[in-house]
């Protein structure tokens, strides 16, 4: 933990992590900081906030260290620590939640795994399903990793695993309208949220 | 005839090419019919969740939707991890509320009262007419291979989406392995996570995670890792080169732990050949330790079959003992019986 200038934290940090706590279904007054969740966690070794610290970060409003954490962009959302929480708090979805947040503030702590999400839901939106051998080179070209995977991919290609062809869903284009309709209701949500946050304050 | 709407999702065709093909053939002989959903979509899996939580529900609704449409009445059978929790979480969304529902339809233009259950092949295969009729086929028993069940996170948590009551020791595989005569080991990692985005993502960060699944199962034993899902599949098995590189270039031992599929091994079972169940195009070399195994298993029932040659010759020996010595018994009552008669009969005569 760093230490903090809690005097400098304001009621609309404060609110910004009640609302990332709304928005995941936790309360964050549940944790008792045991670090259970730290424990289990498969990805600890090389995050830059503890799973347990995220927590205590956002009970204490600190709004900003926790968007500009790369431990939510690293967590592999695999669950290890909500199930274990002897208090039921959901962190992967606090994880999520704070991510998204991120996200929405414009920041991309750890920018591989924005492009590597973005260039996925462009490979659904495009083809309507996701052609790994297509996903796989876009997120090289954008994330500057040129070579990444390249001796798998030529395996994979031995093998028959993966080839040229693009695979495609007949509905693609209503499979692009989907998206697009859940985007706008995801865009309408937060829009409402900040307009009541801003009300309240 | 047990039928299903199947969600194959878009590894089946390609990496997870091992796992369709096991599949049908498995399904084949034991009378489980996949329809596959006509016009599926990709589940969006944990990318559509870190994008948006509506995206996170319309993309697997959409295939849902279609299914209930095409062939109601059947439950949805998907059989990677990945779409499972992804197409679970979307439903388990939709049956909360009219609300939910009304939101769905309305991204999705769709009509959807989210009324099929959502299933892993394993669920599947948990039934007792399914058991039965694997048991009825098996013509070898796996005997002699140590197996470590890997089932992954997505198909164990969120415990209450996935409806699992034993998140940290889940025994289905376990229990199908034992069914078709090979011996699961315990072990710890069976629902660690192998972080399948992340190995793209934070390469370097997220090698370890594969690297200590492999590690645990060899520290108990096992010879082999089984899995159900094809993200877990590619992952491990294709990258233990890289990771065995690398613990060369450390000094460590490398890994030799090839890694199935649950549905190949219950297909060798059932008499395929390696590659008819996709064996064959693995990364990782997989059929020497089968063979090996196999040798193993024939040399072990040799060796049983002579223990029981051996018993059944000492048995036999101790029968015609015993019958000797019966015979021996019975003659000495008769002389006996024979002297007391005549004894008898020279007092009558007296
Ligand atoms: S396990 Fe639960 S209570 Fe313990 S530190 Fe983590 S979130 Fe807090
Ligand atoms: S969900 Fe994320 S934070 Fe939680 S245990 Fe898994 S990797 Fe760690």
């Amino acid at each position: 933990m760093r230490s903090l200038n809690l005097s400098a934290i304001s009621d609309a940090d404060r609110r910004a992590c009640e609302a990332i706590a709304g928005e995941a279904g936790v309360n964050l007054k549940d944790c008792y900081q045991c670090g259970k969740c730290t424990a289990g966690c498969p990805l600890a070794d090389s995050m830059d906030l503890m799973p347990r610290e995220v927590i205590r970060y956002l009970q204490l409003g600190a709004i900003d260290i926790v968007l500009d954490a790369k431990t939510p962009w690293i967590c592999a959302q695999c669950v290890v620590c909500s199930s274990r929480c002897p208090q039921n708090v959901d962190i992967c979805s606090v994880m999520r939640a704070v991510r998204l947040a991120s996200k929405h503030a414009g920041k991309r702590p750890v920018p591989e795994a924005d492009i590597f999400d973005d260039e996925f839901i462009a490979n659904v939106r495009a083809h309507g399903v996701s052609n790994e051998q297509y996903l796989a080179a876009f997120y090289n070209l954008k994330s500057g990793h040129l070579m990444q995977d390249m001796g798998n991919a030529t395996r994979m290609l031995a093998r028959g695993l993966v080839g040229p062809a693009i695979h495609n869903t007949k509905g693609r284009a209503n499979v692009a309208a989907v998206i697009d309709r859940a985007l706008e209701a995801d865009a309408e949500r937060r829009a409402k949220a900040a307009e009541t946050r801003g009300g309240e304050a | 005839m047990m039928k299903y709407a199947y969600f194959p999702g878009c590894s089946a065709e390609t990496t997870g090419k091992s796992f369709t093909i096991s599949t049908s053939y498995v399904a084949d002989k034991i009378g489980v019919e996949l329809v596959e959903i006509p016009d599926w979509n990709c589940c969006g899996t944990s990318a559509a969740a870190l994008t948006s939580p509506e995206l996170a529900v319309a993309l697997p609704a959409r295939s849902l939707a279609i299914s209930e449409r095409e062939l109601p009445g059947l439950d949805v059978v998907a059989p990677c991890a990945g779409c499972y929790r992804s197409l679970k979480a979307s439903l388990a969304y939709a049956r909360e509320s009219q609300e939910n529902r009304d939101q769905i339809k309305r991204i999705i233009n769709a009509p959807y009262e989210a009324k099929a259950d959502v299933l892993t092949l394993l669920e599947v295969f948990e039934s007792d007419d399914v058991r039965e009729a694997i048991t009825a086929k098996v013509q070898r028993k796996l005997r002699c291979l140590k197996v470590a069940c890997y089932y992954g996170c997505a198909m164990v948590r969120p415990a209450d989406v996935c409806e699992c009551d034993n998140v940290e020791d889940p025994q289905q595989m376990d229990e199908l392995m034992r069914l078709i005569g090979a011996e699961p080991v315990s072990w710890a990692f069976k629902t660690e996570c192998c972080g399948a985005a992340q190995q793209m993502t934070v390469p370097v960060q997220a090698k370890p995670m594969i690297e200590r699944i492999f590690q645990n199962a060899a520290a108990n034993g096992a010879d082999c890792i089984v899995t159900s899902c094809p993200l877990c599949m590619l992952n491990l098995d294709m990258r233990e080169a890289e990771i065995n590189a690398a613990r060369v270039a450390r000094g460590e031992e490398p890994f030799d732990i090839p890694c199935y599929y649950f549905t190949e091994l219950i297909g060798l079972a059932m008499g395929a050949e390696p590659d008819e169940v996709g064996i064959g195009i693995h990364f990782h070399p997989a059929k020497t330790l089968l063979l090996q195994r196999e040798l193993d298993a024939l040399e072990l029932e040799y060796a049983e079959n002579e223990a029981r040659a051996a018993e059944e010759r000492k048995k036999a020996e101790m029968a015609a003992k015993i019958a000797a010595k019966k015979a021996e018994k019975a003659a000495k009552a008769a002389a006996a019986k024979s002297t007391d008669v005549a004894a008898e009969a020279e007092e009558v005569a007296r």
